[in-house]
């Protein structure tokens, strides 16, 4: 038996075939071995999931009772909330972050699914060099290229006004571990489907966009779920680029949102939970592929 | 005709990779050069095109690597320790979550999903919700170590536990991404092995060090390659974590990447910036290609 940790796409096929990730032995005979191990399970679970309930617990908490040191709070109140809403400009942090995750998920849905196409089902000159050409961007971190970028941006006015967004939003558009993961996608449809289509007179986009890309519909899917939270959570970058206030993403924007409130915790929780529960939720709904996707790409934004 | 469908088919595949060629090449190819460049030269963004020093910057990192209160000097020693402390804990736990939760049926799914919540949380927020529960006085931790009679702890606030109460939540924070990768390779064991091995009598002790261990190989290389990655690149929780986001107290926390951040955007002090970032690289380079040189031993059973 061959054993590579390269081998996604394989272990993709056989995870999307037997539908999840899932312990392949079962012992269901109740053994103590089997207690303690729940035991420390769900010891460690406590330690994963409590800051997040403290968390929310505390965002609903009157200034006061931080120090009376209640686990639930006395008189739950919605007054953060209301507070961090109308003082900060929360709102408008979720709205840009928003924006700019789903410009970047849409670019990179359309443009790495297309590139991992013609590199499957296309011969060109050329082929191999562009695609290591492509592949090579994997080794080069980000931190080395937000020095030129911001100078790019600077020459061409991208950090301020409106184009803010377009200086947060450009390095992200076209990924190459996307194009990477849609090139193996692809190996999934059939030559003959395209070849058929191309007698039938259509032209070659019409046969990427409605025959090729609606049958890996799943992988651009778990692509899309990737990205938005990567962007979603995106801070480095954003954080040199946004030159005002409102432009800052969801992430920047709490970091200095910090720095106002710098000892008032029932607010800072408030502001963690506004950016933190959106997520969770797209969490709780798309947990299954998210994990399977994760087990395949391990890849994070 | 045959060979104007070929070029056709050619011009195809030039036209779908157009506009993700020239994304690559001035997106990532030309700033990496570009990094390169800024790195040789007295950069600072009001004034583009400093004039070229060739290797000062390294010189200067590597004269301030032996200045007793240089923060780049703290950088580096803490960066490697952030490493060294965070890559095997992480492992090791990863590790023995991934086997527990193989070896149980019920509410598998359950406890991946809560180990996997913070990986998928912003980092920001994260450090947020930390810092709350490592408050000195009023946190959550310091008052259940006062309830159990123990002395309370500065933990972010004192310069010899900061490291340490950082490595921590890093480890928590991508704890699930190990599990899910461990678990995904623990299910590419087939079962006849630990069949025959029960068969022959061999202790779950045995089977651990003799199978599991050495098949596992592969994914344990790729994870430690991706860890080292993303413990040398520690930016979002140090930035929040520590008082202002400037690495303190006394240095104690400060990553490579936070002195990028410093010198490039607080002091403009670019071309130093750059030259960190190429460091950066060159050993991420080196790390990847060890990686590659590893994986590419197929191992055969």
């Amino acid at each position: 038996m061959t054993i590579s940790a390269e081998s996604n796409a394989d272990r993709l096929l056989r995870i999307s075939e037997q539908g999840d990730i899932r312990p392949t032995r079962r012992r269901t005979r109740l053994s103590w071995l089997t207690v303690f191990i729940y035991l420390l399970l769900s010891l460690g679970a406590v330690v994963m999931i409590a800051p997040f309930v403290w968390m929310i617990l505390t965002s609903f908490k009157p200034g006061v009772e931080l120090i009376d040191f209640a686990f639930l709070p006395k008189n739950p109140t919605l007054d953060n909330y209301r507070l961090v809403l109308t003082t900060s400009s929360f709102g408008r942090w979720y709205l840009n972050s928003l924006f700019i995750a789903a410009v970047s998920t849409l670019s990179v849905a359309f443009f790495d699914s297309l590139v991992g196409y013609t590199f499957n089902k296309f011969e060109f000159p050329g082929k191999t060099l562009i695609f290591l050409g492509i592949l090579a961007t994997l080794m080069i971190p980000t931190e080395m290229l937000i020095i030129p970028w911001y100078n790019m941006s600077v020459q061409l006015g991208w950090h301020q006004g409106n184009l803010q967004y377009w200086g947060i939003v450009f390095p992200g558009l076209i990924t190459a571990v996307g194009i990477f993961l849609m090139r193996q996608f692809f190996d999934s449809v059939p030559n003959e489907l395209l070849d058929a289509a191309r007698i039938d007179g259509m032209n070659e986009f019409g046969i990427f966009w409605q025959i090729a890309l609606p049958l890996v519909r799943p992988a651009v899917a778990a692509l899309c779920i990737f990205n938005f939270i990567g962007n979603w959570n995106a801070y480095l970058w954003p954080l040199i680029i946004a030159s005002s206030r409102e432009f800052y993403t969801l992430p920047v924007g709490l970091s200095f949102f910090r720095g106002e409130s710098t000892t008032q915790w029932e607010k800072i929780m408030t502001g963690a939970s506004l950016a933190t529960i959106p997520l969770l939720i797209v969490f709780i709904l798309f947990q299954r592929q998210i994990i399977k996707g994760i087990a395949l790409t391990g890849l994070k934004g | 005709m045959k060979l104007t469908l070929r070029r056709r088919q050619i011009l195809w595949a030039y036209a779908f990779l157009a506009v993700s060629l020239i994304f690559f090449v001035a997106i990532r190819w030309y700033p990496t050069l570009l990094a390169f460049n800024i790195s040789f030269r007295d950069w600072n963004v009001f004034q583009n095109n400093g004039p070229w020093i060739g290797l000062q910057n390294y010189q200067d990192i590597w004269e301030d690597l032996f200045k007793q209160r240089s923060a780049v000097r703290a950088a580096f020693f803490n960066t490697l320790r952030y490493v060294l402390i965070g890559v095997p804990i992480q492992l090791t736990l990863g590790l023995m979550v991934a086997m527990m939760l193989n070896s149980i049926g019920r509410a598998a799914g359950f406890f991946r999903a809560a180990y996997f919540i913070p990986y998928v949380t912003s980092l920001v927020a994260v450090a947020f919700v930390w810092n709350w529960l490592y408050a000195p006085q009023t946190g959550l931790i310091n008052q259940l170590l006062l309830a159990l009679g123990l002395p309370m702890q500065g933990f972010t606030k004192s310069p010899q536990q900061a490291l340490y109460s950082i490595t921590a939540v890093a480890i928590w924070a991508s704890l699930g991404f190990t599990v899910i990768i461990f678990l995904a390779g623990l299910q590419q064991i087939p079962d006849v092995y630990y069949e025959a091995a029960q068969i022959d009598g061999a202790g779950r002790w045995q089977i651990f060090w003799r199978i599991t261990l050495p098949l596992l190989n592969p994914v344990i290389v790729y994870l430690s390659v991706l860890q080292t990655i993303g413990f040398l690149r520690m930016f979002d929780l140090v930035r929040n974590m520590s008082e202002q986001g400037q690495g303190g107290p006394l240095n104690s926390t400060t990553t490579v990447v936070l002195e990028v951040y410093k010198e490039g955007f607080g002091s403009y002090n670019m071309g130093y910036a750059a030259a960190l970032t190429v460091l950066l690289f060159l050993v991420i380079l080196l790390i990847t290609i060890f990686q590659l040189r590893v994986l590419q031993r197929r191992v055969e059973y």
